[in-house]
């Protein structure tokens, strides 16, 4: 579970938003809205632990994340799943040794070679698993990000704007594989603009809505 | 053990994560040929030095040379002196040096024909001493009374000099290996933080799937220390054949002591150990200390 208690952010001395308390239980599918710049990625790169509070307490499955060394950030984020809009790899590495690489970095065994490929051919990627991501299209960078999100079932994902640059069947497509992982147990906390891709999601499985807006996060209304 | 297996052979991601090409790719190997084939020069040089300071040390010391004025009264004089230095303390022993020794030691600036008879040259005792010597004080005294104006020169003014300089040029040559190995560190350090600052995103990456920072380090290490130690040995194997190619023997003069012999070439390999250790720990501490400073 993500549990954030009277969080607050601020950039240069500007508040982005104070005394931000959620808590976004196991099991759960959150979607994050609101303006640009209103602090969607901030909110969610605070539950990566890719940036620190600047006061209140995160909690990431059950445990205090104040004081944490290095190597516990570390293994935290091992244990959490994450998807950007414009996702990010290795250039020189294929696919799927992308894909691999949150093994690789955990001294965990590769897995078998048949279960990359299962991965791969769920998110629709077993044709590009040799292919180097540059050469890749949009949808299928998301999906190979959302493979290496995944590869070691974390039990929290979080997806940044992950239909940011996909066309609608490839927003749906992306929609899909979060629902289904959704309903394999798996937190879901995505940020999104897209308001049919959030209907199209509530019309499927019991989905929250929180706004960030004016430095608060609300529950959003019945029109969502 | 388990951590030193690891960052040795890594496994197969964690070799390639680190991009195989790039400037600090080239630099690193250049670099590190360029100082080890200065490094085995170097140590050549060490060698040599010390071989040449022991080597004037023991020709030059222990003997001795005794040069008497001619006089009327030369043969009496040369007699005297002789029976004084058997009876001295620190003397082996001692003889005149004769007629066709002199003139083998002039041949070489006057020729063979020289008139020893019409030059007034002195005449030369050679005087081989003990380990410990004699009083060099009271036999000159001693001297002075048998032969006025006889000299006793134990060639210390030259070979004091001489082993000073063998062995200032060791510690030139140590000094220069010194400030090798540090060029090397400082080279390798900067170029594994340049190529951490130009592989960012990689970094990011790493994070996001949750590496930590000595899996990272690791990374590097292994890339920067292998490129280190295969520079390295290039760089020492052409030291290496330059080094035999210099031309050896007596003829060769100083030259002759340069090169490697018996087990001194295995120096030779001890340069790309040394390079390969030192890039592991210039860049197991550059890059930590950079991984640290981005947060």
């Amino acid at each position: 579970m993500i549990e954030l208690n009277n969080v607050a952010m601020s950039y240069g001395g500007r508040a982005l938003f104070e005394n931000v308390s959620l808590l976004l239980p196991e099991g759960s599918f959150h979607f994050l809205t609101g303006p640009s710049g209103a602090g969607k990625t901030t909110l969610l790169k605070l539950c990566s632990l890719q940036l620190k509070a600047s006061t209140g307490q995160v909690k990431l499955l059950g445990r205090p994340t104040d004081d944490l060394d290095r190597n516990q950030v570390a293994a935290f984020r091992r244990q959490i799943g994450v998807v950007h809009q414009d996702s990010r790899f290795v250039d020189h590495l294929s696919v799927q040794e992308n894909v691999l690489l949150p093994l690789a970095v955990s001294h965990k065994a590769t897995t078998d070679a048949n279960d990359v490929s299962d991965l791969l051919g769920w998110v629709g990627l077993d044709h590009v698993a040799a292919r180097m991501p540059p050469e890749l299209s949009g949808g299928e960078r998301q999906r190979a990000a959302l493979a290496r999100a995944i590869i070691q079932s974390p039990e929290i994902i979080l997806a940044d704007e992950p239909t940011g640059n996909v066309d609608w069947d490839m927003s749906l497509r992306l929609l899909d594989l979060l629902i289904e992982l959704n309903r394999l147990g798996k937190t879901v906390l995505c940020a999104t603009h897209d308001l049919n891709l959030i209907r199209q999601a509530k019309s499927r499985i019991p989905v929250r809505v929180l706004r960030i807006r004016d430095g608060g996060v609300t529950a959003a209304g019945a029109d969502l | 053990m388990t951590r030193l297996q690891n960052l040795l052979l890594g496994d197969t991601t964690a070799n390639r994560v680190v991009p195989p090409s790039g400037f600090t790719a080239s630099l690193t190997v250049i670099s590190s040929a360029a100082m080890a084939f200065l490094a085995v020069f170097a140590i050549s040089l060490f060698l040599a030095a010390g071989e040449l300071s022991n080597r004037w040390e023991a020709e030059l010391s222990g003997t001795a040379t005794i040069r008497l004025p001619v006089s009327e009264t030369i043969d009496d004089q040369v007699t005297n002196v002789l029976a004084a230095l058997d009876q001295t303390p620190g003397i082996v022993s001692a003889r005149r040096i004769d007629d066709s020794e002199q003139l083998a030691l002039l041949a070489p600036w006057f020729g063979q024909d020289i008139p020893l008879g019409k030059l007034r040259l002195p005449v030369l005792i050679e005087v081989e001493e003990t380990q410990a010597g004699p009083d060099v004080e009271g036999l000159s005294n001693r001297l002075a009374a048998e032969a006025p104006g006889a000299v006793y020169d134990n060639h210390s003014r030259w070979r004091i000099p001489l082993v000073e300089a063998a062995d200032r040029l060791r510690n030139l040559a140590l000094i220069s290996l010194l400030l090798i190995a540090s060029v090397v560190a400082v080279t390798i350090a900067l170029a594994a933080s340049s190529a951490l600052a130009a592989n960012g995103q990689i970094v990011d990456v790493l994070r996001l799937v949750g590496a930590e920072d000595r899996w990272i380090a690791n990374a590097f290490t292994r890339r920067f220390t292998l490129r280190a130690l295969g520079g390295a040995f290039a760089g020492a194997i052409i030291a290496a054949i330059a080094v035999a190619l210099i031309p050896s023997g007596v003829d060769a003069g100083i030259l002759s002591g340069l090169g490697f012999r018996g087990g001194q070439w295995l120096f030779i390999l001890s340069v790309p150990c040394l390079a390969a250790g030192l890039a592991f720990l210039a860049t197991q501490i550059a890059v930590a200390r950079r991984l640290k400073e981005d947060g």
